[in-house]
């Protein structure tokens, strides 16, 4: 079973030479510190930045750079600042290559939730929906199951859509798993983790065929 | 040159009213017109709509007009990090529209440009779409935003000039461009004013044309939300 970092490790890997990325605010921020440095990735944070670098050295930071999850940030060579709508235009335009984002609930047709549960204090969507509508590639990066122990991975979602048919792939404590037509199919088990363990743990359809191996990191 | 400099905030602010919807620049604290909403503040303008992504903190940004009750309704992406805001929206003193965060950009820069309305696809199939004219192009269903009405932006910029041409700083830059010229009237404070002509008109990002008042703000104290380094 893989840890939050862990998760982030595995995705990392789905991280192309080239590809411009959005990560989310928690699990999906650790991308960037598993990504291989032989390559080149530039991470897109929707408040406008391209380039963004890691968090700067005490003392060096700056008010006037933050990330999307109001944290202080740098800029590496190459990066460039814009504004609000030249951010959601190069997401809407599909010019970012791969978002990476957290979720409460995915469905087995790709419907994501991730922003509001009925009842409790509703802190808004963010950019989540702006992402979700336009990317072309979207990994989800979560826990397999909430809390109280239910599966996150759903014949159908529960809480309020954040979008609808629109995640590609789900990266789990548990699991790689694609989401096709047919509903979850299962790519690869996390260390130690069978594939009845990931049958118990997942609601919605899950395709399973022929022998699923383990991940490796 | 038309010279857009204004010498006062009370001039900068001149028809200000009680009722009134304001755009306000900024995200999370990061760019932010803090010398507006602190005269916002001291004239007591009330029953106000703010079109801003976030809400502010608690004692600062938007949530110094929260703290005194000035603002009716907020229209916002994100409004986490600030409790008194929360205390309003579930006692219901304060109305609030969520909006994602693109179209809530969009929607600013269609009033900045004259489009009545724009069509995207963010929202599609979830809450924010109800009661909205869907469409579908291409095979993908979009969803039609109207363009805000505003009657003052207030835009905070790092660099500007007598002309009201404008340079911003880092990420300070947000909803800022988006914003000025999408309202009746758009007040924009800098953190340095120059004469016209000390600018290099190659690096302006919003030309003057969009901007009816400017003016050199003061005690920028630039707050931190989040403060995160590495060791």
């Amino acid at each position: 079973m893989l840890d939050k970092n862990g998760i982030a490790q595995r995705i990392a890997k789905e991280v192309k030479d080239g590809f411009y990325v959005n990560l989310g605010i928690g699990i999906p921020t650790l991308v960037a510190n598993f990504v291989r440095d032989d390559i080149a990735v530039e991470f897109q944070s929707e408040n406008g930045i391209l380039g963004m670098g890691p968090f700067p050295f005490e003392g060096e930071e700056d008010a006037d750079l933050i990330n999307a999850g109001k944290q202080t940030i740098t800029a590496l060579p190459g990066a460039s600042f814009f504004d609000s709508a030249t951010s959601f235009g190069m997401i809407r335009g599909k010019h970012v290559d791969l978002t990476i984002l957290g979720a409460m609930e995915v469905a087995e047709n790709g419907d994501i939730a991730n922003w509001k549960i009925p009842g409790k204090m509703v802190k808004g969507m963010g950019g989540a929906m702006d992402l979700v509508a336009s990317a072309e590639n979207i990994i989800v990066a979560m826990m397999h199951t909430n809390k109280a122990g239910d599966s996150k991975l759903l014949k159908k979602c529960s809480l309020p859509l954040t979008g609808v048919g629109c995640v590609t792939k789900i990266v789990t404590n548990l699991a790689v798993i694609e989401v096709t037509q047919n509903g979850f199919k299962l790519l690869e088990r996390a260390p130690g983790v069978s594939v009845e363990e990931i049958e118990k743990a997942t609601e919605g359809k899950l395709i399973i065929e022929g022998e699923i191996p383990e991940m490796v990191l | 040159m038309i010279n857009k400099t204004v010498n006062t905030i009370q001039e900068a602010l001149k028809g200000v009213e009680d009722g009134m919807t304001f755009m306000l620049g900024g995200f999370g604290l990061c760019g932010i017109p803090e010398n507006a909403i602190k005269a916002l503040v001291q004239k007591n303008i009330r029953n106000i709509t703010c079109i801003s992504n976030n809400a502010g903190v608690d004692d600062f940004g938007l949530g110094l007009l929260l703290q005194k009750k000035q603002i009716k309704k907020m229209i916002s992406s994100y409004v986490g990090e600030n409790a008194e805001f929360e205390r309003q929206m579930l006692s219901e003193e304060l109305e609030v529209e969520l909006t994602p965060q693109g179209t809530l950009a969009a929607k600013c820069q269609a009033a900045q440009q004259g489009f009545p309305a724009i069509y995207t696809p963010a929202g599609y199939g979830t809450e924010v779409a109800m009661g909205k004219e869907t469409r579908e192009f291409d095979g993908k269903m979009y969803v039609l935003e109207e363009a805000y009405k505003a009657d003052f932006a207030f835009i905070k910029a790092w660099k500007g000039d007598e002309a009201g041409n404008l340079i911003f700083k880092g990420t300070a830059r947000n909803f800022n461009p988006c914003m000025c010229g999408a309202a009746k009237i758009t007040v924009v404070e800098v953190e340095e004013l120059v004469p016209a002509g000390a600018l290099d008109p190659n690096q302006i990002h919003v030309p003057g044309i969009f901007v009816q008042r400017i003016f050199q703000g003061k005690s920028y104290e630039k707050r931190i939300e989040q403060r995160t380094v590495k060791s």
